[in-house]
């Protein structure tokens, strides 16, 4: 105490008052940080898309757009089926069990009919989107191709499934989005397939 | 009792002065400043920086004046501006050969600290402003790299923000508040666009202005490393030490003579620089389903970048980039050699540095190609190089035993072998691997059994 000053209470008063604004612009941080989320409007833009399937001939890709990302649905023949079970060993992540699909898509062929694979075109490492590369024998794949997807960002492998190859950057297979189909012609991407 | 300039006889100059104390501003800061008598060549960048700085901010407002920031506005309004604006294209290639030139003074810049040890006390602040500098140029490049909104800018901005992505947990929320959607769209552009205009040329200059005042504190350092305020003569100035002005205003105004007829032949005569400046691919329109064939990053990300993609493994590759920059910041306690300049380190420091060098540019070429079996073993085995780098300053740091000497290249030599092994790779590479441990041989074994890591006397005074 000197010169009738009180140090503990101007401490407190101290204190308090930088406890008080700190609170005062953590609030105010808040909204300008929560600005930054997508808005009402981009929340709203995923709507789901129809695709007819019905003039796909076997190794066809065709590519649509689905909340702004890549979807490739692809057509495969008997060959190109039997060959997925063939290359198990050379897979990073053969059974999907770290990977992102519908349930109904957790299986060898990565989709609800082993004839269409419908699938996010978007390498799992960093986003690009691989090219497609169906052929067996494509000479710029080396001699044991099965076809597949090669990702030119990073070197990323994928079989015709999107299973990720072992010794790559990419760590899981690329994603499944929900679809289903309506009738044997029509397939829907954005909704669930019921499962029976 | 009114002093002389109120009373109306001063001049216009003392009349500011008694309001505004511009004499002693200039006095401080240039007149007054000494800085040591030997600056060389090296010494052009800092202010060839300053100069790049205020190049990019005036073209760029005038850029700012007809370039809209909206996914179906941008790239026809970069067009507009190249096309339909008077001297358009010349505004625009400056901004984009500036941003280039940028990177390349303050990567000379940062070299030359390296080599004169720049970064030792008194000057690790100045140093570490110097780094949050080039940290915020690399944001602002990138941002402003958005802007034109082609397939490169689009890709891009797509792989680096998925970085972020990869953060366990927060990752995937974290990428999307970046973006404020799903994916790049319209609403990025936007914000990336009042970043790059607004926020970090702000913060840029903040750091500038601190970095300059540090500079200040401590005064430059030179090529002979030596610190030219522990001699002062009678008058109290540095023996060794010349005012800034005019000595070296004059001397930067034949570098910045010089710089600027190289700036304008590539302006002029090659603005995308061999395509290094600026891509083919960016002059196609962003298209959200298309990834280019190959997506390299522009040159001055591409070491980094080189980094990235080497580590057979997501999250580590992101690490490990992230880690390239920031061992950097620490520069100063890792290099703790008393002797700073070059001149006066030992043969084995000397070409411990010039390796990194080099292995800096190598890396940064191996970032432009795709991606093949050959270029990611050499990218792998230049990103150890990198690192090992900070090792063995950290080992030269002082006078060690034989012994020390053995367990550090022991310990090397493991670090290798690990990431060999657990590598999710085909298979190890015998003949890489040999040479990586040959390599650290010769900089962790030759100093237990030569003299090739004696440092040299440092002179009492600058020696020219």
């Amino acid at each position: 105490m000197s010169n009738g000053v009180d140090n503990n209470r101007r401490h407190f008063l101290t204190v308090a008052t930088s406890v008080v604004g700190g609170i005062g612009v953590a609030a105010m941080a808040a909204p300008f940080l929560a600005s930054l989320r997508p808005s009402a409007r981009a929340r709203l833009a995923g709507a789901p898309v129809e695709v007819d399937v019905s003039k796909m001939d076997e190794g066809e890709r065709i590519t649509l757009s689905w909340r702004g990302r890549p979807i490739h649905v692809v057509r495969r023949g008997e060959d190109a089926i039997e060959r997925l079970g063939e290359i198990r060993d050379r897979l990073r992540d053969p059974d999907s069990d770290s990977s992102d699909q519908p349930e109904y898509a957790k299986n060898e062929y990565r989709s609800l009919k082993p004839e269409y694979l419908v699938m996010v075109a978007v390498c799992t490492h960093l986003g690009c989107s691989p090219s497609f590369h169906p052929d067996p024998a494509d000479p710029a794949m080396g001699s044991d191709w099965p076809g597949g997807y090669f990702c030119a960002c990073h070197g990323s492998r994928f079989d015709l499934a999107g299973r990720v190859y072992r010794g790559v950057p990419a760590p899981t297979n690329m994603d499944i989005p929900p679809h289903r189909f309506v009738d044997d012609n029509t397939l829907i991407v954005g909704e669930d397939a019921e499962v029976a | 009792m009114q002093n002389k300039s109120n009373q109306g006889g001063g001049t216009v100059g003392d009349w500011i002065n008694d309001r505004l104390p511009y004499r002693q501003f200039v006095e401080d800061q240039l007149t007054g400043y000494y800085a040591p008598k030997n600056f060389n060549f090296w010494y052009f960048f800092g202010s060839l920086a300053l100069l790049v700085l205020v190049i990019q901010i005036v073209t760029g407002i005038f850029l700012t004046m007809s370039y809209k920031p909206s996914a179906d506005g941008a790239f026809a309004s970069v067009e507009y501006i190249m096309r339909d604006v008077e001297w358009g294209w010349l505004i625009r290639y400056m901004h984009s050969t500036g941003a280039s030139m940028f990177f390349l003074v303050v990567y000379l810049h940062m070299f030359r600290g390296l080599m004169y040890g720049s970064y030792k006390k008194p000057r690790e602040l100045l140093w570490i402003f110097g780094m949050l500098i080039y940290v915020v140029l690399m944001a602002e490049a990138f941002f402003g790299y958005l802007l034109p909104w082609g397939q490169m800018s689009y890709w891009g901005a797509q792989v680096i923000i998925s970085l972020f992505s990869v953060l366990p947990g927060i990752g995937e929320p974290l990428a999307i508040w970046i973006r404020g959607d799903y994916l790049i769209s319209d609403v990025t552009l936007n914000r990336f666009f009042a970043l790059h205009v607004v926020a970090l040329p702000l913060v840029l200059i903040g750091l500038i202005f601190f970095h300059l005042v540090a500079l200040r504190q401590t005064g430059s350092n030179n090529p002979d490393g030596i610190e030219i305020k522990e001699n002062k003569g009678p008058d109290g100035k540095p023996v060794d030490g010349i005012p800034f002005h005019p000595y070296y205003t004059v001397k930067d105004i034949v570098g910045v003579g010089v710089f600027l007829a190289l700036f304008f032949a590539i302006v002029f005569f090659a603005p995308t620089f061999l395509d290094l400046f600026l891509k083919p691919a960016n002059f196609i329109p962003a298209d959200p389903l298309q990834t280019p064939e190959y997506v390299p990053p522009v040159w001055y990300f591409t070491p980094f970048y080189a980094i990235l993609a080497a580590i057979p493994d997501q999250v580590g590759g992101v690490i490990a980039m992230g880690l390239a920059i920031l061992v950097l910041f620490a520069m100063p306690w890792i290099d703790r050699h008393p002797v700073k300049s070059i001149r006066y380190r030992s043969f084995l420091y000397k070409a411990l540095l010039m390796s990194f060098a080099f292995g800096f540019i190598v890396l940064g070429y191996l970032g432009l190609k795709p991606a093949t079996t050959l270029y990611n073993e050499l990218a792998l085995r230049f990103t150890e190089f990198y690192f090992m780098f900070f090792i063995i300053s950290w080992v030269y740091s002082e006078p060690r035993s034989r012994n020390y000497y053995y367990g550090a290249f022991a310990i090397v030599v493991a670090l290798i072998a690990v990431i060999d092994l657990v590598r999710d790779m085909a298979g190890i590479s015998w003949i890489a691997l040999l040479v990586m441990i040959a390599v650290t041989a010769f900089f962790l074994l030759l100093p237990a059994h030569t003299r090739l890591n004696e440092s040299k006397p440092v002179p009492e005074r600058l020696t020219s």
